[in-house]
């Protein structure tokens, strides 16, 4: 996915710094995505090297199912961050969407009418949370703090404290770790993973509406003057994170085969810190999807090695903390020396 | 909703469309749950068992419990653990930090891929894990599951701390020769509609429908939520309303914790017998003030002790976990594999001031 020129491009006039010290910040962002990409890559060399069971399809094809659902919402989600916004119900969208599956599935209904039923649940949330943001005008982070805890709510009430687990064989086959595009260690929702993310980066890098969001996260006013309808982007943004996350939901319950209200809990952190951990910037207008994609890779396979060494879980919670403060600190750091260089050097010119 | 701006319309009128159409199409056929195909393939218990074989050495051995750094469960593991040293194994105990339903999957994969000779689960939801532990059994990992069930078809062997049975009667039996068999008492329950309490409440009635028990009349059931606070006020409504009360049974550990609270400072501290289920760290002050006799629940340590000896039984071919298989658990004697692959502990233990300071939990 060479489509890091696109970044470039799209970057307005932000009245940041200077025009040289604007060029060099870009180059660090850019190189931020492919170090983060040559670390995944390491990492999963050092893992090969190193770890017994790590490398076969078995373990493959687990250690990347098992991000599924993160990654899935993971795609969206960065595209809602370059434009400078967020979104933290996610994971209770997937929880809400599980829990009704669930509902829905005990009450009798077919399987195949309680999927887009879910969708269009997931379609309404983010609406609300769309709305709230384009329409009344309040701050993202606000807005899905409280839809948060509200569709968790909306979940404990569909199915209350219950676990519903008799799903078709037929559906929940498609989810499961085990079953694997013939030939390869893929297993489907990774397959749809792929295609998604391919569609995500050409819409994110290589069209108008790709351009229009880093505009929007660089700078909103701008954006609006320049003629970009900025309400109706972040309003299909928080449609389609609500969207995304509701089918995670669908995911979740059949490869877990057990649906309930507190599916993927605590999911929102793990999809916004692999999105930061791959450069995307949090205020908006820089990064890349390849970072994106990087950043979920990476966490999963390190948690995933970590697991296959018996470290420990607050170790693992740790690294993934580290790895993520750096990855938000790092730029920004270089970022304020390369300045300082900057005005030093135009301090000694008389 | 109030969307006024065209996109946002047009998004309701798209989602309308595609709701009715999904309505419509799955009108006419679709997988519900009485259609679906029910799997009920049942796992183990093909092979032959040969209970003359001796326990392999250097088995591998892994503790998966709810979540790690949960004291109960650390007993119950390092008992575990120690046990795989008498007979040659190692043991370990990996596990996530959060009980939620998924957290143990990746847990039980990594085991898969170190090549464990057995896994021992305390399930967190008894199908989330059914997949990976299926597929553990289908690379001749063998699974025991303890103090918390998994699916039945997910796991060989299932070992119960005690039957509930037991734990209701016991708690009569124990009440009753305390006070003589003579007097009025009440329960201090949980909720209302927990479902192993009121279990081991029927038991309780029924064990009183003996003779022996002509004399103890049961007043009340109070419930405190399991909540220190609540139990703690119903411990003294039923004072109040009973004040020649002989005994409570509170077969919860947060009741009777809270009820021995109350009782300590109270009048009726010598006076009114308590006993109940109860964790010896909690209880402890209240036996050594005389407040409370002797209270009981399942020893941690030999649930332990009993799956470690369970699953290296499995993994040395001596068991199957097919109904009705005998094997030997060290220190703790022969045990029978019951109906579904349950193998129950026994009987609960009894803590009282000679024994409760060996035990930490």
């Amino acid at each position: 996915m060479a489509m890091a020129p696109e970044t470039d491009k799209a970057a307005p006039a932000a009245p940041r710094g200077s025009v040289r010290t604007r060029s060099s910040l870009r180059g660090l962002a850019l190189r931020w995505d492919t170090a983060v990409g040559a670390l995944l890559v390491a990492v999963v060399v050092v893992g090969l090297g190193t770890t017994d069971g790590f490398g076969s399809g078995d373990n493959l094809a687990f250690a990347f199912n098992d991000i599924a659902e993160v990654a899935l919402i993971a795609l969206p989600m960065t595209l809602l961050v370059v434009a400078g916004q967020v979104d933290l119900s996610v994971a209770s969208m997937l929880g809400l969407g599980s829990a009704l599956t669930g509902a829905l599935w005990d009450a009798g209904w077919a399987f195949e009418t309680i999927v887009p039923v879910v969708l269009l649940v997931g379609v309404a949330g983010g609406l609300l949370n769309g709305w709230l943001v384009t329409k009344v005008g309040l701050p993202s982070l606000a807005v899905t703090i409280g839809t948060l805890a509200l569709y968790r709510g909306l979940a404990s009430v569909a199915l209350g404290s219950d676990a519903v687990t008799d799903f078709p064989r037929t559906y929940a086959d498609w989810a499961v770790d085990t079953t694997t595009v013939p030939g390869t260690f893929l297993t489907y929702p990774v397959l749809l993973f792929v295609v998604l993310a391919v569609i995500t980066a050409i819409v994110l890098h290589a069209t108008g509406l790709g351009r229009s969001l880093f505009a929007i996260g660089a700078q909103e006013e701008a954006a609006y003057f320049a003629g970009i309808r900025v309400k109706r982007i972040k309003l299909l943004l928080f449609v389609a994170t609500g969207l995304f996350s509701a089918f995670a939901g669908i995911v979740f319950t059949l490869r877990y085969g057990s649906a309930r209200a507190d599916n993927g809990l605590g999911f929102e952190m793990l999809v916004i810190a692999s999105v930061l951990l791959g450069g995307i910037d949090f205020d908006g207008g820089k990064g890349t999807l390849f970072g994106a994609v990087a950043g979920v890779l990476l966490i999963g396979v390190l948690k995933n090695l970590l697991t296959l060494n018996d470290i420990a879980n607050e170790v693992q919670v740790i690294v993934t903390g580290l790895l993520l403060v750096a990855s938000v600190l790092t730029p920004r750091v270089i970022a304020a020396v390369v300045e300082r260089r900057h005005r030093r050097a135009a301090g000694a010119r008389p | 909703m109030m969307l006024r701006n065209a996109a946002g319309r047009r998004a309701v009128a798209t989602a309308a469309t595609a709701l009715s159409l999904a309505l419509a199409l799955s009108a006419c056929s679709g997988t519900t749950k009485d259609s679906s195909d029910k799997e009920s393939t049942k796992a183990g218990a093909t092979a032959k068992a040969d209970p003359g074989a001796a326990l392999k050495k250097g088995l591998k051995l892994a503790f998966l419990p709810k979540q790690i750094n949960n004291p109960y469960e650390k007993i119950v593991d390092d008992a575990g653990i120690e046990a795989a040293k008498e007979y040659g194994g190692t043991g370990k105990e990996v596990g996530p930090s959060d009980a939620s339903a998924s957290s143990q999957v990746s847990y039980i994969n990594t085991l898969i891929q170190q090549r464990q000779d057995a896994i021992l689960i305390a399930a967190n939801d008894p199908n989330a894990v059914c997949g990976p532990l299926k597929q553990a059994m289908k690379k001749n990992i063998k699974v025991v599951a303890y103090d918390s069930d998994t699916a039945k078809e997910c796991r060989q062997l299932f070992i119960n701390q005690a039957s509930s049975e037991e734990i209701g009667r016991s708690l009569v039996q124990h009440l009753g020769e305390q006070i003589g068999y003579k007097g009025k008492i009440a329960i201090l329950s949980a909720t209302q509609n927990a479902t192993n309490q009121n279990t081991w409440i029927e038991f309780m009635k029924d064990e009183l429908k003996l003779p022996k028990y002509k004399d103890m009349k049961l007043v009340k059931v109070a419930y405190g939520d399991d909540a220190d606070q609540k139990s703690f006020q119903q411990t003294q409504g039923l004072m109040q309303a009973y004040p020649d009360l002989k005994g409570i049974i509170s077969p919860t550990t947060v009741g009777i914790a809270a009820a021995a609270r109350y009782l300590s400072d109270s009048s009726y501290k010598g006076k009114v017998v308590l006993n109940g289920l109860g964790t010896p760290n909690q209880m402890r002050k209240y036996v050594k003030d005389d407040t409370v006799e002797q209270f009981s629940l399942w020893n941690p340590q030999e649930l332990g002790y009993l799956g470690s000896y369970a699953a290296a039984s499995l993994a040395s071919g001596r068991i199957t976990g097919a109904e009705g298989e005998k094997f030997k658990a060290g220190k703790l004697g022969e045990y029978t594999i019951g109906k579904d692959g349950e193998v129950i502990l026994g009987k609960p233990t009894v803590f009282d001031k000679k024994n409760i300071d060996t035990f930490d939990f």
